[in-house]
């Protein structure tokens, strides 16, 4: 059962590890952690307002979250994506990722980014430092490339 | 029904969410995208490249020529760029 969380503030990342391990029992082996933050893009953006569909995206995070638990041997999922304004160097999301060994880990929580990117419905708008009106940041289709690799 | 946009959908259309009496004519997504472009401008520009705009029925993502039948809300989106 993963733990999945839509909020606006800031998340731990050692209080989820050390949650997850004390949840997880004695047979974890190993803990993957990804935290994708937000970067100022060489001093251009003061930061990110993150817009998402509320109810949607925790279901999405739920849906990815089953798929790579039916993919990998896969023994505790966090994921944990924020909203709302976020500065250069704050964390945008977390995922976790705690299997016996570390192969499935590593796999598990490069999947479950890989389809939070281009299936989780949350889209950033750039704040910039010169108070000029930002940009919707425009999707890569090297996150399509990304996904294509679990495909079957 | 129950219609709701996002991001520069939103900015563009000039509201968050509204309720539409849609004709019996609308069947799959994309007669709605059509019927909503010709409701004015705003429309017209937010689905001026409607194939890049994302759909979802009742928070589920569909395809275009998903099937309406009693969706109770459509949520019209770009492609998403969290993570």
């Amino acid at each position: 059962m993963a733990r999945v969380i839509v909020q606006r503030e800031a998340f731990d990342i050692a209080a989820e590890i050390a949650r997850m391990a004390a949840d997880g029992g004695t047979d974890i082996g190993a803990i993957v952690t990804f935290t994708g933050l937000c970067r100022s893009e060489k001093g251009v953006l003061a930061a990110l307002e993150l817009e998402h569909y509320p109810g949607m995206a925790e279901a999405e995070m739920e849906r990815i979250a089953r798929e790579a638990e039916g993919r990998w041997p896969i023994d505790a999922l966090t994921i944990i994506h924020r909203y709302g304004k976020i500065v250069p160097g704050e964390g945008i999301v977390l995922v976790l990722a705690a299997s016996a060994h570390r192969a499935a880990a590593f796999e598990a929580a490069e999947f479950l980014m890989d389809y939070l990117k281009t299936h989780a419905p949350f889209w950033k708008k750039e704040h910039r430092a010169d108070g000029q009106e930002g940009n919707w940041v425009e999707a890569h289709t090297r996150d399509d490339v990304a996904l294509g690799r679990w495909r079957d | 029904m129950k219609l709701v946009y996002f991001s520069w959908v939103r900015e563009r259309i000039g509201v968050a969410e509204e309720e539409r009496d849609l004709p019996d004519s609308i069947h799959m997504v994309a007669d709605l995208i059509e019927w909503l472009i010709g409701h004015g401008e705003n429309y017209a520009y937010a689905f001026e490249n409607a194939q890049v705009i994302r759909v979802a029925i009742d928070k589920q993502h569909v395809p275009h020529d998903a099937p309406i039948g009693n969706a109770k809300e459509i949520a019209f989106f770009p492609p998403m760029t969290g993570g």
